[in-house]
């Protein structure tokens, strides 16, 4: 009998839950994001659980790069190697946090019983990492800038323009990475794990548009090819992220 | 039910894999610059081939059990990815053997086929810590094919975006079919085809082999009756399906009472 019971024959797999489907989502797809957004951004004024700590890791990150290059400034490969290491592992530490608070406090179960299209939660996510990333970089980026000495006050619309869209791929794919690694037990070790892979095109894109940025006598643009890059894989895995994140949420 | 037609695959693959090594060391001539070290090319590139599609294939497998929901699929899926990560290991290594040979280094950044697939390796590579990280049977499976779906994604997107990131170009003599010459096209189509039936024949190994695991497992614990064992402590993240029908597992059972 116990292996019956233990036991669950193919051909009774968990249907795909109707009363879900069944029901209309009520409020509609903004509102909801809206909602959700304004109340992720409230719980990190109030707890300021992550991005205080991702500004001053970036920061002792930095410190810790003066020494271990001996350097007092950098410029080109090198400094664009600094910031984006940087911001890569300053950002893996927010998406670690992302989605903790909502699967321990209950949080998500609040938001499945909730009349609204889940992918509302992915957008909300999405762009709370954003509004991070961004705050990261206000702090991050001018710390670096007269830590390091790196020259590239000429060149502030395009590096802002290479950061937005670095920061718009990492926001992406560190949400569909956040809700992924989440609900597993080792939760702080997969996050980067699987993190680090699937941001290395990202990496490619942001450092090679950003080299030329970061040079003394520098000429001519970020590179359009890179930027395309970059676009062009934040919409491929933004259109992945919105396929598969309705089946991280169903329990 | 996985065990049917496993001899006639396997006595195919051997016989596959017999005439593709026999054509690589008696047919096809030796390459002009790079002699007797090009032979390794006729593992090297169908392993690649072979591992990359198969992690898009674990993708397509994983897509077909968030449909389906059938645990079947997502052994499926878990099978292909292991399979093709071993095959992946094998690339890498015979890939670093045949750069060591050709250029000097063990590992040469500036090929950027060398780069992806080293960083697609990585990825596969958290494939199996995911599974063991989540307890629930329904939900690892699930987070499994969501996993699966991005990577596979991933592959071809990465493959681009690394081709793209590197300025000098290797020269891809060897790249494609057309423009090898004829015995070594044929050589390479015959490997590539021997290969991707070993691939094929340990798949379906591995599937059997699960599957007679779980039966085992289960015809254990109807044995053991009210008492049950407590579950052997897992060594493995393959995923657990149905331990087979009821009707197949008390047929066992008898046989097994009686003896």
């Amino acid at each position: 009998m116990s292996a019956q019971r233990e036991s669950h024959a193919p051909g009774l797999a968990v249907p795909a839950l109707p009363v879900a489907e069944a029901q209309a989502p009520a409020v509609p797809l903004w509102t909801a994001v809206g909602a959700l957004l304004r109340k992720e951004l409230r719980v990190e004024l109030r707890t300021l659980e992550s991005v205080p700590g991702m500004s001053l890791f970036a920061l002792s990150t930095f410190v810790v790069f003066h020494f271990a290059l001996n350097r007092t400034s950098v410029e080109g490969d090198l400094a664009t190697g600094v910031l984006w290491v940087t911001l890569l592992f300053a950002a893996l530490l927010g998406v670690n946090r992302l989605f903790v608070a909502d699967a321990e406090e209950g949080g998500l179960d609040g938001f499945l019983m909730a009349p609204v299209d889940r992918t509302a939660l992915l957008v909300a996510k999405q762009l709370t990492l954003l509004c991070y990333l961004v705050v990261l970089e206000l702090v991050a980026v001018p710390a670096f800038a007269l830590l390091l000495s790196v020259p590239f006050a000429h060149a502030l619309p395009d590096l802002l323009l290479v950061l937005l869209l670095a920061d718009l791929g990492i926001a992406v794919v560190g949400t569909l990475v956040a809700a992924l690694a989440v609900q597993t037990r080792a939760r702080d070790l997969l996050g980067p794990l699987l993190g680090l892979p699937l941001l290395v095109p990202v990496v490619i894109g942001a450092a090679r548009a950003t080299s030329p940025l970061l040079v003394a006598g520098h000429s001519g643009g970020p590179g359009a090819r890179w930027l395309a890059m970059l676009a062009l894989y934040d919409l491929i895995f933004g259109l992945i992220a919105y396929a598969v994140f309705d089946f991280l949420l169903e329990d | 039910m996985y065990g049917r037609g496993l001899r006639a695959l396997s006595i195919s693959t051997v016989v596959a894999v017999a005439a593709a090594l026999t054509l690589v060391f008696f047919y096809a001539p030796l390459e002009a610059e790079q002699g007797f070290l090009q032979k390794i090319f006729y593992l090297h590139v169908p392993l690649a081939i072979i591992s990359l599609c198969g992690f898009v294939v674990g993708g397509v497998f994983a897509i077909a059990y968030l449909r389906t929901r059938d645990s079947r699929w997502d052994l499926r899926s878990y099978v292909t990815i292991h399979m093709s990560l071993i095959f992946a290991l094998a690339t890498l290594i015979t890939g670093s053997i045949w750069a060591k040979g050709s250029w000097g280094h063990w590992w040469v950044w500036s090929e950027p086929t060398l780069v992806s697939f080293l960083i697609v390796f990585l990825l596969y590579a958290t494939y199996q810590p995911l599974r063991f990280s989540i307890e629930d049977p329904e939900r690892q499976a699930r987070y499994a094919s969501v996993f699966a779906i991005t990577a596979g994604a991933f592959v071809p997107a990465n493959f681009i975006a690394v081709r793209l990131s590197t300025q000098y170009l290797h020269p891809r003599v060897l790249g494609s079919t057309s423009n090898l010459p004829g015995p070594m096209a044929l050589t390479f189509l015959v490997a590539l085809g021997a290969w991707t039936l070993l691939f094929v024949t340990l798949c379906k190994y591995e599937l059997t082999a699960k599957h007679a695991r779980f039966q085992l497992r289960a015809l254990r614990r109807r044995l053991a009756g009210e008492q049950s064992r407590p579950a052997p402590r897992r060594r493995s993240a393959a995923p657990e399906p149905g331990a087979g029908p009821a009707k197949l597992g008390a047929r066992v059972a008898g046989g097994g009472a009686s003896s």
